[in-house]
């Protein structure tokens, strides 16, 4: 049975990157579109950033250098990326609920790491001491907080899309699925942990098992189901639009904070002359469209003149 | 009526509207408007208006779109319909808007984080159908199961949907409850954009079935190909406009202006919202005074569509957008200038000097600035010498999104009203996080039926509010207030909001723009510039 779980694992967590890499490559081999960011934009000049302003405030922006300050875009992206600073200043309430889910998965992928590198450190039938014994110190603490935020915050999450009036709408069957999939994941894992019996395989001991797959080790039957589970939700993720970790690169890099002037965009030019050459279909009238011409034609043609229509 | 909208009431077959509001169900507003009872009524709808169009999803109709007379006729509006969902979602069609608009579908989390910055679902009393997400979810749902051919399993992760007439009719509509101001996009944690969903609706609908509010397409984007502005003024009309105005103008301030037209090499094309010269005479003659002081090499051109820097295709076509913004860089090409100027208009400047750009290849990228960059300049450097004792009374600032948010011309304006109106004070919140005056996106423009009842009270409101509160300290009429607006759109709504409320009669609170306030300081100028009278 350990052997069916573990390719479980595997697979699991090959279609999770797999899925996201497809996801990522959909978005990035999508076409370049016009321009549409929202200011503040972060990489702007540092003083421009504090109330919103671009380049286009100085006299002749065009013959001024134009810079990209990516301390300060950081500064921006960090505090939004670890602790959802937008949801802070936004939606307080969301944020209670969706800062303890979000930031319990980063303290689980971190005890992850731990356990890995703790594992990795110490050689076969060594016992565990020192630095990895260190780690998978941290791996159980972060695993256990971590763990109880994801559990406390799907609860939460879940408990606000059943009964919160602004989300009546927007709540699909499938939405308090994939919160109810986290609780019931992180429940048999943090079951299956606790309640082992003596001397039955731990978190390490099962990360060791996994990474040299040594399928001698009995897993206790909550713990297989909680791996099993959680395979089947990594895999599912990128399926979903739970993947905007994904989506959040493009919209805020690709489209938010785009403002790169054609002027000093060659290679993006390039693409455009390329997407100015497909042939749209559109049917109404005014367009001109027949199948044969061209974007850049269509935008000379003048559907109010007579010579052109 | 509930202000709640269920999300399947989008395809009732019946002809009822899906919500009616009354003024007590509205958000409240500061004195002298603090009560639902001092508020206008609401104009109805007339029942001939209920009878020959699709209004049949709230209190007014935008787009009159004519009733389909069979059901045949609507089954074919529905195929169209499909046809263009298709379009919207295909890279050859739609590559201009594609990433963003797949992005919001499929990642919008439905946090509702977006909904309390929606100046519209606010002011509506926080009406479920004027949700930024509602039209989002509607669009979402049609995505999955007819674009991505989602299933049962689709259905039971997005939410189902059926496709009829009335869903499409309502659609419609809904496209248009939308100010495109993308207060919303500013503050979503996933970077969608509800203000995006709206405007590509309306692209569906003009580009696929040629729907589209008259006030946009065929007076606006089809008028201004045809005669060069959306006023309806020819090269010769706009000319004589202009003369007539530099003569006012001259007498008016004691110096001496003459309008330059199509100056081959000039520094600057300047190009303002055609709509100053017939509604606003006194902004464009502004200009041509601080440009004469200044002693600016500039010119205007009368080259179709070239001295109308509105562009109505922003807002609902891509196709028209793009044939406008070319036609104007044509112009400046054939002058040879070395920059265009873009006037008081802000979708003027988000469209030619934001949006347009990726599309300007090659020599046809001439730089475009913002009016606002120039102005500082010319006053920072002492070029214009201004008295601001000549501005002696309060002033609050708008900022169009089309220029704040969306460009970020921020600054400018202020250091401006910082050095030339002492009594000055910022509206709130301001800046990037300002709100939209109402009539973004067409709003201002747009009458039929009774839709200006509808932007007077919901879309207007909370601009009128901010309004109120920035001038409590100072309602008394005998305190003659300034809004400054510098955008041709925003002033429209403006004043047409103001009028509506009386509030000139009742609290003497005059709009404006920007260059109207410069001028009305400068000391090269006889005094009173400003005239303090209802226009
Ligand atoms: S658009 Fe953004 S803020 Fe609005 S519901 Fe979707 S994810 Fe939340
Ligand atoms: S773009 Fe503006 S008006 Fe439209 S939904 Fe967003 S906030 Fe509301």
């Amino acid at each position: 049975m350990t052997a069916l779980v573990f390719l479980i694992v595997y697979a699991g967590v090959l279609a999770f990157l797999a899925g996201c890499v497809a996801r990522a490559l959909t978005y990035a081999r999508m076409p370049a579109h016009l321009r549409w960011e929202i200011y503040p934009v972060p990489h702007e000049e540092p003083e421009r950033v504090a109330y919103g302003g671009s380049y286009f405030e100085q006299p002749r922006w065009w013959t001024k250098p134009l810079r990209s300050h990516w301390v300060t875009e950081l500064r921006f992206m960090i505090p939004e990326m670890i602790f959802l600073k937008g949801l802070w200043d936004h939606n307080r309430s969301l944020w209670y609920r969706s800062f303890p889910f979000h930031f319990g998965l980063y303290l689980v992928a971190a005890s992850m790491v731990c356990l890995v590198a703790s594992v990795a450190l110490t050689p076969a039938g060594v016992e565990l001491s020192g630095t990895a014994g260190v780690l998978a110190t941290a791996a159980r603490i972060l695993g256990a907080v971590g763990g109880a935020g994801v559990l406390v915050g799907a609860l939460a999450l879940a408990w606000r899309r059943l009964t919160a009036p602004e989300v009546r709408n927007y709540t699909a069957p499938g939405d308090v699925f994939n919160l109810i999939f986290f609780v019931v994941t992180f429940g048999l894992i943090g079951a299956g942990l606790l309640s082992r019996p003596e001397g039955a395989p731990g978190a390490w001991e099962v990360t060791r098992a996994l990474l040299f797959f040594d399928t001698s080790i009995a897993l206790p039957k909550l713990l297989a189901w909680g791996l099993v589970a959680g395979s089947l939700l990594v895999a599912y993720i990128p399926m979903t639009h739970m993947s905007h970790f994904i989506a959040k690169y493009f919209t805020y890099h690709k489209i938010r904070w785009d403002d790169v002037p054609m002027r000093q965009a060659q290679r993006l030019a390039k693409e455009i002359a390329r997407y100015l050459s497909y042939r749209p279909r559109w049917a109404a009238p005014h367009v001109m469209a027949d199948g044969r011409r061209s974007w850049a034609e269509l935008a000379m043609l003048n559907p109010a003149q007579k010579g052109d229509q | 009526m509930s202000k709640f909208t269920r999300i399947e009431e989008m395809w009732r077959p019946d002809d009822r509207p899906l919500l009616h509001l009354t003024n007590e169900d509205l958000m409240p507003l500061p004195p002298p408007l603090n009560h639902p009872s001092l508020d206008r009524p609401w104009t109805p709808l007339t029942e001939a208006a209920r009878q020959q169009y699709e209004c049949r999803l709230d209190d007014t109709c935008a787009v009159s779109v004519p009733k389909p007379k069979s059901p045949a006729e609507e089954a074919e509006l529905v195929r169209k319909f499909l046809a263009g969902l298709d379009k919207l979602f295909a890279r050859e069609d739609n590559w201009t808007f594609l990433q963003p608009l797949v992005l919001t579908l499929e990642h919008c989390a439905r946090c509702q984080t977006c909904s309390e910055a929606c100046h519209i679902y606010e002011a509506s009393g926080y009406s479920e159908l004027y949700r930024p997400t509602y039209r989002s979810e509607i669009l979402r749902r049609l995505y999955f199961k007819y674009v991505k051919h989602g299933g049962l399993v689709s259905a039971w992760q997005h939410g189902d949907i059926q496709l009829n007439w009335p869903l499409v009719a309502r659609l419609i509509e809904l496209a248009y409850r939308c100010n495109l101001c993308r207060r919303c996009a500013q503050v979503c944690p996933i970077g969608a954009d509800n203000g995006l969903v709206a405007h590509e609706l309306r692209k569906l609908f003009s580009q696929e079935l040629g729907i589209a509010p008259k006030e946009l397409h065929d007076n606006g984007t089809m008028l201004q190909l045809k005669v060069g502005s959306s006023t309806g003024m020819n090269a010769l009309v706009v000319k004589d406009n202009i003369e007539f105005i530099d003569e006012e103008i001259s007498e008016k301030t004691g110096i001496e202006v003459r309008t330059p037209w199509d100056v081959e090499g000039a520094d600057i094309l300047l190009i303002h919202n055609a709509g100053e010269i017939l509604a606003w005479p006194e902004n464009v003659g502004a200009f041509a005074v601080i440009f004469t002081v200044a002693g600016l090499s500039w010119t205007m051109s009368s080259e179709l569509a070239a001295y109308d820097s509105v562009n109505y295709g922003l807002w609902y076509d891509d196709v028209q957008f793009a044939r406008i913004a070319l036609k104007q860089i044509e112009a400046a090409r054939k002058l040879k200038v070395k920059r265009i100027v873009l006037g008081e208009c802000g979708h003027a400047h988000k469209a030619l000097s934001v949006v347009a750009d990726r599309i300007l290849l090659g020599d046809a990228n001439i730089p475009r600035e913002s009016a606002l960059t120039l102005l500082h300049e010319l006053i920072m450097s002492g070029r214009i010498k201004v008295d601001p004792s000549r501005n002696d009374f309060p002033v609050t600032l708008h900022d169009p999104c089309n220029v704040v948010r969306l460009m970020g011309v921020v600054k400018p304006q202020r250091e401006i009203l910082a050095k030339i109106a002492p009594k000055f004070r910022e509206m709130e919140p301001h800046g990037v996080n300002n709100y939209c005056c109402g009539g973004g996106s067409g709003f201002a423009i747009m009458s039929g039926n009774n839709f200006a009842d509808w932007r007077f009270h919901v879309s207007g409101r909370k601009k009128l509010q901010q309004i109120l509160n920035a001038f409590q300290d100072c309602l008394d009429p005998s305190i003659p207030k300034y809004v400054c607006a510098p955008c041709s759109n925003c002033k429209g709504q403006l004043r047409d909001i103001i009028k509506y409320y009386g509030l000139w009669d009742s609290n003497r609170i005059l709009y404006g723009g920007l260059v109207e306030l410069i001028v009305n300081a400068m000391v090269d100028v006889k005094p009173g510039f400003i005239d303090w009278e209802w226009h």
